[in-house]
């Protein structure tokens, strides 16, 4: 493994990991502000228990990706040093936005967690939904540091240096608003479908003990939250994408290339639905073709040209099996979560109320299925973007083999990093399980009376 | 401008530092409880001052993070292993079952990556001033000249020794404060005694050092009326606090500490100023371009006005009803 190879992985285990927690940090308390808002609302306990489960899901998630963050902050320096000394002054106002952002989260969790029965109800409302704004807006921050690596702007080169830094212009590069969007709406569709898969595959158990009424009633209420962001965030997703693709034609037409595996620039490109690219033979085979799909969607002209990969110098490629397989598995993922979405959203809009109940067993099947989808479908966009990219870290300014740290044998920092986060990965969802899906049976039990009664500080 | 940022930036620097050892200190102790009680609702809130130091160095003052990233690699590395460790043992044992044995599993790896943590912080910064790290040194041909001999050299051990200490030191005298019965306030403050009396031997230890290993703090440090002023306010708090903790007048002697540790820092920034990576980097050559560092000042500002009160609420809250 060479060291920049071992480089990227490192970044790739590390942005890899945070990223599903950040997603996480982003969605889940907008969830327990909006359930402690019903509950103010109805007085319904299900849904005070329910902010009080998610409130402590975020406080184990937010604790690892503050940590898997601060990992991130380090390794930008350790590991691409080149890039650092010559973007940061570019883009360094983002992300300590982004610090300022995530401290106030930080606080307000605090209060949040901690202040259930020491501050009044409004309040504590409140301070739930600043945890739900600020979060958002960090991840905001951060996404636009990356796309800031994909549309370059805010500064002029002269002799290989940046000069005229205008650090407010590079924040506005073209690609900030598109990949904003998509990947916020991203955060909250597959963290709220992921929750939401847990609850219906609860509630539409068959083994064991039927539920309790409350039991089912708490579990509905579940369905309910997660659905009201869930399906609106999955049905949107594939127009936001739309925006994503079509500034990817325009901007960098070799990711985009990649992304479909065209490697001839033709007029009237068709759409690829997979598909195996064979990168010396310079074709792609047993792929679906939808004629001149492509040049529609990515111009939103049957007949437009679409620049192949052929047309680019060949170094200048990035990885085309990676790129056109996420993209391809994006794109599925994705579809299945805005069907099934569509589907729950024609059943509530049938019903006139956001209910599910045990009986919608294939709605609640297909629910679990697409449950796992939104992260996996993160993983797969966020390869597209930053693979796509290569062979450059700042496109068209920079190439990565030119920003990475001359430290030799980067491959020790990369298992030890790899180890770790294998590691946390596997406590956290050992921890995540015992604290809120498996004690969720002993709802009405005693021991939810208590967890009522002392809040997540017991 | 640039001079602003700086004393922004170490005021950050200090408060994380401030806040960091309240977390970092106090392991060894078998109160754990008292511990967790006392960092629980504020350790993400002092976690995050780590954060945004990073990104403002980075921000206001890329070459010298870039430089510092390189050549510091292996100690950084090993120190955000040990942040990382620190942070979700921490969150795990409290959120973990109550079984003895678990919380002792998390106990002891919060323990041992808050040990290591502030000496490899203490070796990094003592690095600094020993004035090895170098664009030069880069080229040189050893990877033990450029990447190891830098850190793993007496001086920066000793500052390393030296900051674990000073951590262990304050949060003893605050946990005398945050102790409930007098038995654990005794505990608390022989433990704080001793960590003083350590930190004192040490320090002497250090500047001793510094002579030959890191000349440019020393002559700064020994030199000028502001120096000399610095380095006696320093001995004076900590006699102060020592006296203080004999005497039991423990709110005096968090001041003292508190005080104490502050003028360490200054009396530091102050040894290496204009210097932010001697003998090359320079808060002037290392500094961001002035649209960057306006809005960076112009940020923290804001930002300051944001989190000031919110921090304020949080521990008016808690200081409401504390349970």
């Amino acid at each position: 493994m060479t060291n920049l190879l071992a480089a990227r992985a490192q970044m790739a285990v590390s942005l890899a990991f945070h990223i599903i927690f950040a997603e996480v940090g982003i969605a889940l308390p907008l969830m327990m502000t909006i359930a402690e808002w019903r509950w103010l609302r109805t007085g319904d306990g299900a849904y005070l228990d329910l902010a009080k489960r998610w409130a402590k899901g975020t406080a184990i998630l937010f604790a690892v990706g503050a940590v898997s963050g601060t990992v991130l902050s380090f390794e930008l320096g350790l590991l691409w040093p080149g890039f650092m000394r010559y973007a940061g002054a570019i883009i360094g106002m983002p992300f300590s936005l982004e610090g300022f952002a995530f401290f106030t989260e930080a606080i307000f969790l605090g209060v949040y967690l901690y202040g259930w029965d020491r501050i009044p109800a409004r309040a504590h409302l409140a301070s739930g939904a600043l945890v739900a704004v600020s979060g958002a807006l960090s991840g905001i921050f951060v996404v636009i540091a990356n796309a800031w690596m994909n549309a370059p702007a805010g500064f002029r080169l002269v002799g290989g240096q940046p000069v005229d830094v205008n650090p407010l212009a590079a924040m506005a590069n073209p690609a900030a608003l598109s990949q904003t969007i998509h990947m916020t709406i991203a955060a909250y569709a597959s963290t709220a479908l992921a929750v939401a898969g847990i609850h219906a595959y609860v509630l539409r158990r068959r083994r064991g003990a039927p539920l309790t009424e409350e039991l089912a009633r708490f579990h509905r209420a579940a369905l309910a939250v997660s659905l009201s962001i869930g399906i609106p965030a999955a049905i949107v997703q594939p127009i936001s994408g739309d925006l994503s693709a079509r500034f990817v034609a325009e901007r960098q037409p070799v990711k985009l290339a990649a992304m479909e595996a065209q490697f001839q620039s033709v007029r009237g490109a068709p759409l690829r639905i997979g598909g195996w690219p064979n990168v010396a033979k310079e074709e792609t085979r047993y792929s679906i073709e939808i004629p001149r799909g492509l040049s529609f969607l990515a111009f939103h002209d049957p007949n437009a040209l679409v620049n192949g990969l052929m047309a680019f110098p060949r170094e200048e490629w990035p990885p085309v099996r990676v790129v056109h397989a996420s993209f391809e598995l994006m794109l599925a993922l994705g579809s299945a979560m805005a069907i099934v979405s569509l589907w729950a959203g024609w059943v509530a809009i049938r019903r006139r109320r956001l209910r599910y109940e045990a009986a919608d067993r294939w709605l609640l099947a297909a629910l679990v299925v697409t449950g796992p989808f939104g992260f996996l479908a993160t993983e797969a966009g966020w390869l597209v973007t930053e693979v796509g990219r290569q062979p450059w870290i700042v496109y068209g300014v920079m190439k990565t083999k030119d920003a990475v740290t001359p430290m030799p044998g980067l491959i020790v920092p990369f298992s030890l990093v790899t180890l770790l986060y294998c590691g946390l990965g596997v406590v956290v969802i050992w921890l995540l399980w015992r604290q809120i899906v498996s004690t969720s049976g002993e709802f009405g039990g005693q021991r939810s009376k208590e967890f009522i009664g002392t809040g997540v500080s017991e | 401008m640039s001079l602003n940022i700086y004393a922004l930036s170490a005021g950050a620097d200090f408060g994380g530092g401030v806040w960091d050892l309240l977390a970092s200190g106090p392991r060894r102790e078998r109160q754990r409880e008292l511990i967790a009680k006392a960092i629980a609702p504020i350790w993400e809130a002092n976690h995050v001052w780590l954060i945004l130091v990073i990104v403002l160095l980075f921000t206001a003052f890329p070459s010298a993070f870039a430089l510092l990233m390189t050549q510091l690699h292996i100690p950084m590395t090993l120190m955000l292993i040990g942040i990382v460790l620190r942070g979700s043992a921490f969150t795990f044992r409290s959120y973990d079952s109550r079984r003895d044995s678990v919380q002792r599993r998390w106990g002891r790896v919060f323990a041992i990556a808050s040990t290591a943590t502030p000496v490899l912080l203490g070796c990094i910064v003592g690095a600094i001033a020993t004035g090895s790290i170098s664009t030069a040194a880069v080229t040189s041909a050893s990877f033990v000249d450029v990447y190891v001999r830098s850190w793993l050299e007496p001086f920066p051990i000793g500052v390393g020794l030296l900051a674990f200490l000073l951590f262990a030191f304050l949060a003893a005298v605050y946990l005398t404060l945050e102790a409930r019965d007098d038995a654990m306030r005794e505990d608390f403050r022989t433990r704080a005694l001793a960590a003083g009396a350590a930190v004192a031997v040490v320090a002497s230890i250090d500047l001793a050092l510094a002579r030959s290993s890191a000349p440019l703090v020393w002559s700064a440090l020994t030199e000028g009326t502001l120096a000399t002023a610095l380095r006696i306010g320093a001995v004076l708090a900590s006699l102060g606090a020592m006296a203080a903790l004999w005497r039991r007048s423990f709110r005096q002697a968090r001041i003292a500490a508190i005080l104490e540790v502050s003028l360490i820092v200054w009396g530091w920034a102050l040894g290496q100023f204009p210097y932010l990576v001697p003998p090359e980097i320079t808060v002037e050559n290392a500094a961001a371009p002035t649209a960057t560092l306006r809005l960076v000042v112009i940020a923290l500002v804001v930002g300051l006005a944001v989190l000031l009160p919110s921090l304020r609420y949080l521990f008016k809250v808690f200081k409401a009803n504390p349970g």
